[in-house]
């Protein structure tokens, strides 16, 4: 093997596949066949974290950044003036190995740009998978990315040996991705995933009947969006992922801001700063979805279709809704618990069950983990809170902001050190 | 007072809880010969002598009143190697006695439990880091050999994870700062107490031929994923603190 060689392709490959956000390891278990390589479990494990502060889990390597389209916001397009390569199935699975044997990874993700056409490329990267899994006896963690337009047979064969697949449909509006990616069309991107949904169904219901069936992308699918490469608002985003957790049980919708790193007139600046916090706030929002009941509708609507910068959006929604506070601990159910700015689910349940042994003050609350800063204003202890005449305030959401300091502190204040 | 001094294995402790019910003492403080230095002069000494069946009495009891659970969390607070890691424990295990029917490591008020709680969460956090942080090197003899420095004794806790891992290469972590290892030959995983400290550098010369060049590629791996625009140092050092960087191949380059 030229290691030069393969140092530059993986150089590049990686470079190239760093803005796909995904990279979790978790959802599957797979167990360790007698005397063969690898163990994954449901919950997973980052290995490293890069210096942004996103976490190192998986090798994650484009096959190829050779591709036909010519998307706007991709650094691989056509059009674009950079060094190509590409991976052989053999230097991926060496790679991949070789890593994992050290314990630098937990898996693989392995994405392409398009090369020939979908199913050519689909069939390379399940080539690897299946490499991987037949010849190297190997088990942890696989997440491959689907091609759009690839064919149902690859997909099948796809799902049989990675854990986890997945399609990024990458710009939330028809229009914005007719803008930006002409060639590429939604239903390509679709078509796969529905098929994978309904082949999960089906591995489900057969899993019932019989004891030993094939795994069928046992981690289930995901996807992404760019967030602030065209000009859709907060709103229509959250719809397209509520979208998708109804109609296709994605177990992750990722939210990527934007990094401007081409020029193109249909494109943000190069100088335009990444939308951090408002990704932050999309995912605050996204959690809210999967795991606090909330429902699309009711974190943003059409007269308000921008999250709000300044706080998150579950005290946003809290500050809109003054009239369904305070909340009683002692009778309140857990929905409307876990409504509470400053409760999270964790603190939420233990409420419930603590406050069957006793009544609950504030400074239980404290210890039970909550964030009582925000939390205090929106309760009604049955002795009374002090903080409730501030509920009606008009200044409540400055007194809020004021008792708590913002990670994001600084980009509000980046125009005044401007001067 | 009495001070009861046993040999600091985990049934050493657990006779010596036996005996301070065996023998009625009341004011105790079980203390490790290791760590013993006489201060209180007029405290009472009474040696321990570690006798499996009489540990296998306290924790089958425990057991049927904690769980298998409960004892996990008390091997956390004997692993975490606090100074006052006895006291703790006997705490709880006369609590468990005198409540058979509750598992009294679930009263959080209670000033010892909370601290065993707060152990086991520090203990949990840093098994879990060493599953994530352990890097393995490649020597000539085909062992991948790895070092670690851990704050907790945290080996016997992730014995089993890289078992059921690694099942086809020879494997040796090493704990540095408690001169004793796990070592996977094929057949077994078992502990190791060298006599003498290992001469590291001179084994770490004997790198595998092609070790040199994977850790390079992870490296330069390391290096292209990162997005350089999103820059968030307070945030990398908040998960992967400065203690653990020189054993981080992806930190030494």
């Amino acid at each position: 093997m030229n290691f030069d060689r393969l140092k530059e392709k993986l150089e590049i490959l990686a470079d190239a596949a760093k803005y796909d956000v995904s990279c979790s390891s978790s959802g599957g278990s797979r167990k360790n066949k007698k005397g063969a390589l690898g163990d994954s479990s449901a919950s997973g494990i980052c290995h490293t974290y890069t210096e942004d502060g996103r976490c190192v889990s998986l090798l994650k390597v484009l096959l190829t950044n050779h591709c036909i389209y010519d998307c706007a916001y991709c650094v691989s397009r056509s059009s674009n003036d950079i060094k190509r390569a590409a991976f052989t199935v053999e230097e991926v699975v060496d790679l991949t190995i070789n890593f994992y044997r050290r314990n630098y990874i937990e898996g693989l993700f392995l994405s392409s740009g398009i090369f020939k056409n979908a199913d050519t490329t689909m069939e390379r990267l399940v080539r690897v998978a299946k490499k991987l899994r037949l010849e190297e006896n190997f088990n942890g963690y696989i997440h491959l990315k689907s091609i759009p337009g690839a064919s149902d047979l690859l997909m099948q064969e796809a799902a049989l040996y990675a854990d986890r697949l997945s399609i990024n449909i990458e710009i939330p509006t028809e229009s914005g991705l007719k803008l930006l990616a002409p060639e590429k069309n939604r239903e390509d991107m679709l078509n796969p995933m529905k098929y994978i949904q309904s082949g999960i169904t089906q591995y489900k219901e057969e899993k019932k009947i019989f004891r030993k069936v094939p795994k069928f992308a046992p981690a289930g699918q995901s996807t992404q969006m760019i967030v602030g490469a065209t000009n859709e608002n907060d709103l229509q985003i959250i719809k397209v992922a509520d979208h998708f957790y109804k109609n296709y049980n994605l177990k992750r919708v990722y939210y990527s801001g934007y990094v401007p790193v081409l020029e193109d007139t249909r494109l943000p600046a190069l100088t335009t700063a990444v939308p951090m916090l408002r990704e932050n706030r999309l995912y605050q929002s996204d959690w809210l979805m999967r795991f606090y009941g909330f429902k699309a509708d009711e974190i943003l609507d059409p007269h308000m279709p921008f999250l709000d910068l300044e706080v998150d959006p579950k005290l946003s929604w809290a500050l809109r809704h003054l009239d369904q506070f305070p909340i009683n601990l002692q009778s309140a159910d857990y929905q409307m618990i876990l409504r509470i700015p400053g409760i999270g689910v964790k603190t939420a349940k233990k409420i419930v069950s603590a406050r069957r042994f006793q009544v609950l003050t504030i400074e239980n609350l404290q210890k039970l983990g909550a964030a009582v800063n925000r939390a205090k204003y929106f309760i009604d202890f049955n002795a009374g809170n002090v903080f409730l005449r501030h509920l009606t305030d008009l200044n409540l959401k400055k007194l809020l902001i004021g008792g708590s300091t913002s990670k994001f502190q600084d980009q509000f204040s980046q125009q005044l050190t401007l001067f | 007072m009495t001070i009861l001094l046993y040999d600091g294995s985990f049934d050493g402790l657990f006779t010596a809880i036996f005996e301070v019910f065996e023998y009625k003492f009341k004011d105790v403080e079980i203390i490790s010969r290791e760590r013993f230095h006489q201060e209180n002069i007029f405290a009472e000494i009474h040696e321990v002598i570690t006798q499996e069946a009489k540990s296998e009495r306290v924790l089958n009891k425990l057991e049927e009143n904690i769980g298998k659970s409960g004892i996990h969390e008390l091997v956390k607070v004997f692993l975490s190697e606090e100074p006052d890691l006895e006291q703790i424990i006997l705490s709880a295990v006369k609590q468990s006695i005198q409540y058979p029917k509750e598992n009294i490591l679930q009263n959080y008020a209670d000033q010892d439990i909370l601290r065993i709680a707060k152990i086991c969460k520090s203990v949990s956090r840093e098994r879990h880091r060493m599953t994530a942080f352990v890097r393995f090197e490649k020597m000539q003899d085909e062992v991948f050999f790895a070092k670690i420095d851990p704050d907790f004794n945290v080996l016997p806790l992730i014995r089993k994870h890289f078992k059921d891992r690694y099942q086809d290469q020879k494997w040796m972590i090493y704990d540095l700062r408690r001169n004793y290892g796990l070592l996977y030959d094929l057949k077994t995983c078992d502990f190791f107490y060298p006599e003498e400290k290992i001469d590291l550098n001179k084994y770490q010369q004997k790198f595998h031929d092609e070790e040199k060049n994977y850790q390079t590629l992870w490296q330069r791996y390391f290096f292209k994923t990162n997005i350089v625009e999103r820059k968030n140092l307070k945030l990398h050092i908040q998960h992967v603190p400065k203690r653990y960087w020189k054993y981080l191949t992806e930190k030494n380059w």
